[in-house]
């Protein structure tokens, strides 16, 4: 059942104080939308949500709704909030105010529902585990006792690996794997149990070009097949610019939602930095120049050393 | 070397000292399969530390008249308690054990210098003895073992999720801190194992060389396991038959063997890597395009 076609979620104001209110759509119309979830209503739901320690406010009022088969980019300079996020529809850390379901429930911990590709961190050379034993963990990683995995896990295993192209080492030891490589096994971890929606933390964070639109493209044929929803923590939008239906950019305390088009605006963003802030399009990247580097601030999208320049003589 | 060996007696000697193989090849089981985890979880550090307390525990035992088995139990189990419980982090932990283990040693040195009695079993307690293990010790050892393999086949499965993958174990509700707890105290039951067999200074041989050994040469997760009993149980129970031609005690045959079986692992996984272990064949990833990718 397609409840997506043409839709018009009107995505609620995203900051109540505001001058502006952001009002988007979400780009409903899919070229190729085989619908085979059975999750009709919104995967993730948060309401006037907010998350603050202590004085410190990270995000606060955030509203979102998003769909089965959405692909949500969270933007935003270090420290904003962003992982706190995720940990958050993870069940890691309470929100302070506000609401968080997921797939209309309220969130628990360690749901199969939800897969999570953490922030990449290469792992020990040593580790007595091959691709495929570190895939079948996202399935049976949690089960207490010994057991022997059944044929149809170990098919899922193997149909995970294929998915993400790693069936060629799929019995290598993992910690002899590139980055990429494991990378690409950690996707098919978190899509072993087929999960509604997918979190990722920095998932192209240390891959080279290559590899950042292989996985990138790996994830949106997944959510365009599956109806997967993707939230997908980034401080590098460009290689997903062309797969995202929308932004949500978290800074200052403050955060805009909607599609790029009207987020990764110098008019929006200067309102969300409070500061005037120019975006560039230059040969199909986005750049973000001028946001103030305030401590443990990245104010950059784009590490490439033409636009880090670029960067540097229009802050100077 | 004539001195050293002298196997004339050996088919006598060897029934005197059966219940020490069994205790050997018991704690060979335990100290594979606990190494695994050592390894896994970095560890070795900690073994190290908590073998030292279960000496004083030992100790103390001896001088008090009591069990030495409970007391290495005893010290041990309160080490593992103290490591676990305030040292989950990495970092904590090895601060913890280092605080721990030169008071553990010093408390253990105090303990042996106040005791009058047998100076052979002074010595046992830090390098090994392989003096017949009678009935009831081995009832002990036997009871103790029980306890640890049934609790790492509990374990097994979420301890090796959340310690390689801790993130993705943890989004999966996965206990990170009672683990490392349960964990602890698991490895501090092996360690007085080991302390009772091959002495608290060379614990390390059977808790953490055959896993290490092992992991050189495998990474399938049933392979290395397997591989690194095999090889804690040919160096307890082999050390202890060589041992039984000789007048030395017990643990420098122990260690020889274990370290002989890491050597040629890593000779093997050199070899093996050189040749290519680990290669796959070539992954598709088509070559990077320009992203046609632009807002208005």
């Amino acid at each position: 059942m397609n409840t997506r076609s043409g839709d018009e979620t009107s995505v609620t104001p995203a900051v109540g104080r505001g001058r502006r209110t952001v009002v988007a759509t979400v780009r409903g119309v899919r070229s190729s939308g085989a619908m085979n979830s059975p999750a009709s209503g919104p995967v993730l739901t948060l309401r006037a949500a907010g998350m603050s320690f202590g004085a410190r406010v990270l995000w606060s009022g955030l509203d979102l709704e998003l769909q089965p088969g959405e692909f949500l980019a969270v933007l935003g300079p270090n420290g904003a909030g962003k992982s706190t996020l995720l940990k958050a529809v993870l069940g890691q850390q309470p929100l302070t105010s506000g609401q968080l379901l997921i797939g209309g429930r309220g969130s628990g911990r360690g749901s199969d529902r939800v897969g999570y590709v953490p922030q990449q961190k290469s792992l020990d050379a040593a580790t007595p585990l091959r691709a495929r034993d570190l895939v079948a963990l996202g399935i049976d990683g949690h089960r207490w006792g010994l057991r022997r995995r059944t044929a149809a896990e170990r098919r899922r295993v193997a149909d995970a690996l294929e998915a993400v192209g790693a069936t060629g080492y799929a019995d290598a030891p993992i910690g002899l794997l590139s980055g990429g490589e494991q990378q690409r096994v950690r996707i098919a971890q978190a899509l072993a149990t087929d999960p509604d929606l997918l979190l990722c933390d920095e998932p192209l964070l240390s891959l080279d070009l290559r590899h950042q639109r292989a996985v990138a493209a790996m994830i949106d044929r997944r959510r365009r097949d599956h109806d997967t929803a993707v939230v997908f923590v980034t401080h590098e939008i460009n290689p997903v610019l062309d797969l995202v239906d929308r932004v949500l950019y978290i800074a200052n305390g403050g955060h805009r939602i909607g599609p790029p088009s009207e987020v990764l605006t110098s008019a929006t963003l200067s309102d969300l930095y409070r500061t005037p802030v120019d975006v560039l399009n230059v040969r199909g990247r986005v750049v973000v120049v001028g946001t103030p580097d305030e401590p443990g601030g990245c104010s950059h999208h784009d590490l490439t050393p033409e636009t880090a320049q670029q960067r540097t003589s229009g802050a100077a | 070397m004539e001195g050293l060996f002298d196997f004339e007696d050996y088919g006598a000697l060897l029934g005197l000292v059966e219940n020490s193989l069994i205790a050997a090849a018991l704690l060979g089981v335990v100290g594979g399969l606990v190494g695994v985890f050592v390894q896994v979880r970095d560890m070795q550090f900690a073994v190290h530390g908590i073998s030292e307390l279960s000496f004083a525990g030992a100790a103390a035992a001896l001088l008090l008249g009591g069990s030495v088995a409970l007391g290495s139990v005893l010290g041990s189990v309160l080490a593992a308690a103290l490591i676990g419980g305030l040292g989950v982090r990495a970092r904590d932990r090895n601060s913890v054990i280092g605080v721990l283990m030169p008071f553990g040693l010093g408390l253990g040195v105090l303990f042996l210098s106040l005791y009058d009695g047998r100076a052979a079993n002074k010595f046992g307690l830090l390098t090994g003895q392989i003096v017949a293990v009678d009935t009831v010790r081995l009832g002990w050892l036997v009871g103790v073992s029980v306890v640890v393999l049934v609790g790492m086949a509990v374990l097994w499965r979420p301890l090796m999720f959340i310690s390689v993958d801790p993130e993705v174990a943890a989004a999966r509700g996965l206990p990170a801190g009672a683990l490392s707890v349960a964990f602890t105290l698991l490895l501090g039951l092996a360690v007085s194992l080991a302390v009772q067999v091959v002495g608290a200074l060379l614990v390390l041989s059977l808790l953490v060389t055959p896993a290490a050994a092992a992991f050189r040469v495998t990474a399938s997760p049933v392979l290395a396991p397997v591989l690194s009993t095999v090889f804690a149980v040919v160096s307890a129970v082999g050390g202890i038959l060589l041992a039984l031609g000789s007048s030395i005690p017990i643990s420098p045959f122990v260690t020889t063997i274990s370290f002989a079986i890491y050597l040629v692992c890593r000779v093997v996984s050199a070899r093996r890597r050189r040749s290519g272990w680990g290669s796959r064949t070539p992954d598709e990833v088509p070559a990077a395009t320009p992203a046609a990718a632009s807002i208005p």
